[in-house]
């Protein structure tokens, strides 16, 4: 991401008053205004550690670890706040007591909190520990956000993990945790794997059968790439499906190894939640997941190789013994390799202003391979910057019309008609949104109404009409 | 491989109402199927079917042309073959005279989701291969319509026109998929609309199926289809 995203177990990135807002390790805070672009927030005026932060009514309930002794002696306090605008004249953070903790001799080290509201009926819980012992669960109150029953015993649901939280999806409670050692810099073995269970309670069990209570789960995002070491898992609902989620990497070889924020689409495949990548430029043939054909500019196509006379086999010029061989044929080789299809030749007869989009078969053509490039200084979304989308090898960009369909313009001038949002969908396939659209409040989407033909239309999570892979041509 | 544009066409046989039976040639008398059915127009006006799809057409009796690449079907669709080809609403048994040929516009209804072209000119003797085919309708709309859309297959390549202006375009070797071209949102006025279509073909099957969708790409059916309506 970009502007100043360095942090320390961040706690789940919460919006508030069209700005998102995080707190890490030691009070920092960092602010988005679309979530890709990060600078330096207010501390609150507890300073702990790894903090987690949830918004339940009018109120936005942080809660902080500290020690109170010794390790594993240590308490989880949460304060609460109307805004987490400084600039509000209702900023204020109230404290709300030690929710849970350790003395220093139970087999629990009482950091790293992570609330969980249960979608299913409404009941609030707080999971927390780090490697000293058991991942424990108490119930919190949703009103207040303290606990229900000091007394009431914690629950054990995980061992030899930290930064534990809690997700539902579809009949089943999601713990994930993180493992590995932390804090080590490029030499950190953090890895976020996860269990399941029917019940809050547990027991949860990753896909081995193994129970979290026994060291089990399963690998949701290790180190990859030029990152090192995510944790601290936080869920981001976007709405319409689209889920992501935020961690930091214990080192970030790009930035002189520091611990940084991200924010990665959430996955689902089997039940299971896994990391997706954040968008990587490139060239790729754009297809429908609705009708597998690929999205194109609306010019005539020119066979890679040249256009071939259609023979039939054993007509004239067909080798002997039939098609394939040498001497000529429908079937037959041209010779040599074909190399791919150079734009500036084939483009030549495309007109010179707005070209129609449309789709077809994939061939393998000029007009069908687009460069998706991240714009640099043209703001972004959770995770993301805009990007651009054109033809290969060519400055014709893809675009939206005044009538709100697609069209290819020559050349790009930054519009945010010609800016598009790519979220990563839960099976994998991939969102394609104007920024122009998102200005407007408007949630439209790259749609196939067509075989042969896309547009705009109203986002629909159940649908394969707005769901694109991005296929590397 | 075997396709069916590699396989000899079997010898029409028998005519059963407006259900055409075929044998094939040379194999013994083994039934192939039965031919989509069509029939001439026994209504004023029809409804779409539950689908939405445009089932009465006016088509003109085949006219040679040749290739599928945009450029090509482009040409062949501008080239003027007879008087007033792009606003003419034709009646059925009209006549018109393409390079010295005369040929026959037919009222035609279909059961199907699409038309057959095939047997269509296969029906009256004209080629099938390497043939346009221009066909209309007109759509009798209770209100204006703003927003729909117009969607088509056709096998092979063709070109759309509602209400005079051109909305679709569908190039090269293709099938029937129902919903393959889209046109861009448009307006469908009180009244009649006029729905034209050129449907070029290569060889083997060919066919087209066209409806009207809403601004939820429903199929639209609020309207019928009345040959004569435009000349109300």
């Amino acid at each position: 991401m970009d502007g100043q995203v360095q942090i320390h177990d961040p706690s789940t990135i919460i919006e508030c008053g069209g700005k998102y807002y995080t707190y890490g390790t030691g009070g920092s805070c960092l602010v988005s205004d679309d979530g890709w672009t990060w600078y330096r927030g207010v501390s609150p005026t507890r300073r702990g550690m790894a903090p987690d932060m949830i918004h339940l009514g009018d109120r936005y309930n942080l809660y902080v670890a500290a020690n109170i002794g010794a390790q594993p002696k240590a308490a989880i306090n949460m304060i609460w706040n109307k805004t987490l605008d400084p600039g509000s004249p209702d900023y204020k953070w109230e404290e709300g007591g030690i929710v849970a903790s350790s003395d220093g001799v139970e087999f629990c080290n009482a950091i790293d909190p992570g609330v969980f509201l249960d979608p299913t009926d409404g009941k609030l819980w707080l999971v927390y520990g780090s490697y000293f012992g058991y991942i424990r669960l108490v119930q919190l109150d949703p009103k207040t956000g303290k606990r229900i029953d000091p007394n009431d015993k914690p629950v054990d649901i995980a061992v030899n993990c930290e930064a534990p939280d809690m997700i539902y999806h579809q009949g089943w409670y999601y713990l994930l945790a993180t493992h590995g050692s932390c804090c080590r810099g490029a030499d950190s073995g953090y890895n976020i794997r996860v269990g399941r269970a029917r019940k809050v309670t547990g027991p949860f069990l990753d896909h081995m059968g193994v129970d979290m209570l026994q060291g089990g789960g399963k690998l949701v995002v290790g180190s990859g790439g030029r990152v090192i070491g995510p944790g601290h898992f936080g869920l981001i609902n976007l709405g319409d499906g689209v889920q992501k989620f935020s961690c930091h990497y214990e080192a970030d070889l790009d930035r002189g190894g520091a611990s940084v924020l991200d924010i990665r689409p959430l996955l689902w495949r089997d039940g299971w939640p896994v990391a997706g990548d954040s968008f990587k430029e490139g060239t790729y043939a754009i297809e429908s997941v609705r009708t597998g054909t690929a999205l194109e500019l609306a010019v005539e196509g020119m066979p890679v190789g040249g256009r071939r006379n259609r023979r039939p086999p054993g007509g004239p010029g067909a080798a002997p013994g039939g098609p394939g061989g040498p001497g000529g044929g429908l079937f037959s080789s041209q010779g040599g390799v074909i190399p791919p299809q150079d734009v500036a030749q084939v483009s030549t007869n495309w007109p010179a202003g707005n070209i129609d989009i449309r789709m077809g078969n994939y061939l393998c053509q000029a007009q069908q391979k687009w460069t998706v490039t991240p714009v640099a200084d043209a703001g972004g979304y959770p995770g993301s910057p805009y990007f651009k989308i054109t033809i290969a090898g060519t400055g014709r960009v893809l675009a939206v019309d005044e009538e709100g369909e697609l069209v290819a313009l020559p050349a790009f001038t930054g519009g945010p008609e010609q800016l598009w949002r790519l979220d990563q969908l839960p099976d994998g396939a991939w969102r394609i949104m104007p920024k122009s659209a998102s200005d407007a409040g408007e949630s439209l989407a790259l749609s196939a109404i067509g075989s042969s033909f896309a547009t705009l239309q109203e986002f629909d999570p159940a649908s394969n009409k707005q769901r694109w892979l991005f296929k590397t041509p | 491989m075997i396709t069916l544009r590699n396989v000899s066409i079997p010898a029409l046989v028998a005519l059963a109402g407006s259900t055409i039976v075929f044998v094939a040639a040379g194999s013994g008398n083994f039934p192939l199927g039965t031919v989509p059915s069509r029939a001439r127009p026994a209504s004023v006006e029809r409804a779409p079917s539950a689908d939405g799809f445009v089932q009465r057409w006016l088509i003109l009796e085949p006219i040679p042309a040749n290739g599928l690449t945009d450029s090509v079907v482009q040409a062949a669709v501008k080239k003027e073959y007879f008087p007033n080809q792009l606003t003419v609403i034709p009646g059925d048994g009209d006549k018109v005279t393409v390079d010295g040929a005369e040929l026959t516009w037919h009222a035609i209804d279909t059961n199907e989701y699409n038309v057959n072209l095939y047997y269509f000119a296969h029906g009256l003797g004209k080629p099938t291969s390497n043939v346009l085919f221009w066909a209309v309708t007109v759509i009798d709309c209770p209100r204006e319509m703003p927003g729909v859309r117009l969607a088509i297959g056709s096998n092979a390549a063709s070109v759309w026109w509602v209400n005079v202006k051109e909305v679709i375009s569908i190039y090269s070797d293709r099938q029937t998929v129902i919903d393959d071209g889209v046109s861009k949102r448009l307006t469908l006025k009180k009244g009649a609309n006029v729905v034209r279509c050129a449907v070029v073909n290569g060889g083997g099957a060919t066919d087209f199926c066209a409806r009207f969708l809403d601004a939820q790409d429903k199929p639209l059916k609020e309207f019928t289809v009345r040959l004569d309506a435009a000349k109300n």
